[in-house]
């Protein structure tokens, strides 16, 4: 298929392989992290972990939206959809993420008007047909889709709609990846970073990771040999002994990012003093609400919502296996009271994730899998 | 890590995982429909130990009656979809054929059919007498009579305007030994055409995602290319299904807990039309989950594989049938995939299914 074919060429993935392991010294082990779900995902459907030496190990990074909802958001998003009033939309894959007493699909099947949207768009459609619902969009994302929400909100507001709400849980790249950073036992390498959210806020807010904490980062694009060149361009700046911020995703990234996207969130947006991430805690300034100009439209104030916490766990260690300190089998709650079907933590709840990974395929999620020859 | 404390974890997994699933769920939800794990605990958990009984057990596609010195298969299926009518194909032909194809890849010959109608008030005849057509041209063209039938009709409302039950008999083949625990390393696995069009089809013909692309339900009767089977391979032929709600993932993933061996696949002899894959690709979901409803797998023994595969593309439906994979020792109980890229990926159950009802 015509702009697939071209990214999935394995040839090509072979030559930049060999040059990876050409780079890769003998006796060092490279941890290199990558913060975003949809790279984790790329990763896993076209097992790149075969394509790189035994030295390069890839720890997936805490950047899927819905994974690090932490249990207390998705209580408050239950409560306001339990609502007879309300006709409570969201993304599909917002459905199946657990709170403390079921997900949004079984609050669905207790009798929730609970919608399923492709875009905050056909919320807002739902809402100008349905005047005498209240219409709820449960927000969640990073930069990726905070743009679409603000646009949304702001067709909403020209339109005067008023029975449309937004339940904002928009989180930032920047704070988590810091919070990283800042502690003592990391165990990373280099960063490879974010490309949809990066086509938002571009390159120049990573520069911090090179410039306080020296790390290299490259922001990469979604498709396998965009992975594998960025994973080269690491390992020579590893090599050349630069630390820098490079932008592998030259064809949708553009330095400056998207202006007339940062506009439209600088007017719906400000930044919450602190917001809780499942498995990783409070982090300060990680997540933005809306802005007092869009208070009319905020959920959480219209219906009041408890903002009650409800702790993760102590045993709870995502933080550690984050970082790269513990494996899954090592977390005190791994495969007892954190399973796929009853997830605690952010990195059992998506099948990506690494805890949810080791459960399902052991061991052989971390190695590679040796089955014979080809044909 | 110690050695000792990973071991101990991945046997308690182990053990876990061989354990008779319970159903612990207060309601059902939409993922106990989805056709993956919350669909096989439901089963698995509340149907199977209460109608336990040694027919019902192994799960297959058709259940197999001893009856005198020959076997009755007998598989029923019930057909919910939006839109009634889509490219391709319509619910009538849908369940005329998918209650036929249950019964042939199971081995028997198709003879009749039962026929229950739950029709929503105000449905129009128009509508209706399209689907009695549908499933009467079905019926021919698979050679079954609609031997038996009802009809119910409920208040506005509680149905997506027709619902369709088809139960099917059919006579065993006695030369046939059919089951997971038939297969053995070194097997290879066919399939009969293009992966995903079904599903796809539905998905696009709903209209919520406003994509516009040409893709046809592959609704079709999969006798004619189980004959072709039959013939070519005879015993070697070790296990068929048709790979309907969770597509070929979940087939392959049952036959690997079931033989307890390995299955191996190859991304590049996946058939899959570009069409399909573009519109996958966007949606963010992967074909070898979507839904068919004209395909056949086929668990073939390695030296008759090649001209299994020959028959299979002689046959109308079968033009497009490659050898996708075959059966290894290791890793047991486990589905791997060779990537096109290069490398290998696991391909796991689905746990639920976070798109609109499609078949």
């Amino acid at each position: 298929m015509k702009y697939v074919d071209e990214f999935r060429n394995a040839d090509l993935a072979r030559a930049v392989s060999a040059e990876i392991s050409a780079l890769a010294e003998p006796g060092r082990h490279y941890k290199i992290m990558e913060v975003c779900g949809g790279h984790t995902h790329t990763i896993y459907r076209h097992g790149i972990k075969d394509l790189l030496p035994d030295q390069v190990e890839l720890v997936h990074g805490p950047g899927c939206p819905v994974c690090v909802l932490p249990m207390g958001r998705v209580d408050e998003g239950i409560s306001i959809a339990e609502r007879p009033e309300v006709i409570f939309t969201c993304f599909g894959d917002m459905m199946r993420v657990p709170g403390s007493r079921g997900n949004l699909l079984e609050v669905k099947a207790e009798g929730a008007d609970i919608r399923m949207v492709y875009s905050p768009l056909d919320a807002l459609r739902i809402a100008r047909e349905n005047p005498d619902r209240e219409v709820v969009f449960y927000a969640i994302g990073f930069e990726t889709t905070a743009p679409s929400t603000a646009l949304t909100l702001q067709r909403a507001k020209k339109e005067d709609i008023e029975n449309f709400t937004v339940f904002c849980n928009h989180v930032t790249i920047v704070p988590p990846v810091r919070a990283l950073l800042d502690s003592p036992d990391l165990r990373l390498d280099a960063f490879i970073g974010p490309g949809h959210v990066s086509t938002v806020i571009g390159c120049r807010p990573y520069e911090f990771m090179p410039a306080d904490y020296g790390k290299p980062c490259v922001v990469a694009g979604f498709e396998p040999l965009d992975l594998m060149q960025s994973i080269l361009m690491l390992m020579r700046q590893l090599d050349e002994g630069r630390c820098e911020v490079e932008n592998q995703y030259g064809r949708a990234v553009l330095w400056e990012g998207n202006l007339q996207a940062l506009k439209a969130m600088s007017e719906v947006f400000e930044l919450r003093p602190y917001f809780e991430w499942r498995g990783l805690g409070f982090i300060a300034q990680s997540a933005l609400k809306l802005s007092a100009s869009y208070a009319d439209f905020d959920a959480e104030l219209r219906y009041s919502t408890p903002g009650v916490r409800v702790a993760d766990p102590k045993a709870c260690q995502c933080g550690e296996v984050l970082k790269g300190v513990l494996k899954p089998p090592e977390c005190k709650v791994f495969g007892t009271a954190c399973t796929p079907e009853r997830p605690l933590g952010a990195l059992m709840v998506s099948s990506e994730g690494a805890c949810a990974a080791y459960y399902n395929f052991g061991r052989k999620s971390f190695e590679k899998v040796e089955i014979g020859s080809r044909r | 890590m110690s050695e000792g404390r990973e071991q101990r974890v991945l046997e308690e997994l182990e053990r876990n995982r061989r354990r008779p699933p319970k159903f612990t769920a207060q309601r059902i939800d939409m993922s106990h429909g989805a056709g993956g794990k919350a669909t096989h605990k439901l089963i698995e958990g509340l149907l199977l130990p209460a109608f336990d009984n040694p027919v019902l057990a192994p799960l297959s596609d058709a259940a197999m009656l001893p009856f005198g010195d020959a076997h009755i298969a007998m598989s029923t299926d019930s057909y919910v979809v939006r839109p009634l009518v889509f490219p391709g194909g319509s619910i009538g032909e849908l369940a005329v054929n998918g209650t036929v194809n249950d019964l042939a890849v199971s081995g028997a010959t198709p003879l009749a059919l039962s026929a229950a109608l739950i029709v929503e008030e105000g449905l129009t005849t128009e509508a209706l007498t399209h689907e009695i057509e549908a499933m009467a041209a079905a019926a021919r063209n698979a050679v079954v009579s609609i031997a038996t039938g009802d009809t119910k009709v409920v208040e506005r409302g509680k149905a997506d305007g027709l619902y369709i039950t088809t139960t099917g008999v059919g006579v065993a083949d006695p030369e046939l030994n059919l089951s997971a625990a038939a297969v053995r390393p070194g097997d290879k696995i066919l399939c009969s055409g293009t992966l995903g069009d079904h599903g796809a089809a539905i998905l696009i013909a709903r209209g919520d995602l406003e994509l516009e692309a040409e893709v046809l339900s592959d609704t079709r009767p999969l006798t004619p290319l189980v004959r072709a089977l039959k013939e070519t391979a005879g015993s070697g032929l070790r296990f068929m299904r048709d790979p309907t709600r969770g597509g070929v993932g979940t087939v392959l993933n049952e036959l690997a807990r079931d033989s307890e061996y390995g299955v191996v696949l190859w991304e590049d002899r996946l058939p899959i039309r570009d069409v399909v894959h573009g519109a996958c690709e966007i949606l963010g979901i992967d074909p070898i989950y979507v839904a068919n409803e004209g395909k056949l797998l086929a668990v073939v023994a390695p030296e008759m594989a090649d001209a299994a595969l020959e028959a299979l593309r002689g046959v109308e439906g079968g033009e497009e049938a490659e050898i996708i994979g075959e059966v290894r020792e290791e890793p047991e109980r486990m589905v791997l995939m060779h990537t096109r890229f290069g490398g290998t990926r696991m391909i796991d159950m689905l746990v639920g299914d976070p798109l609109p009802r499609i078949c």
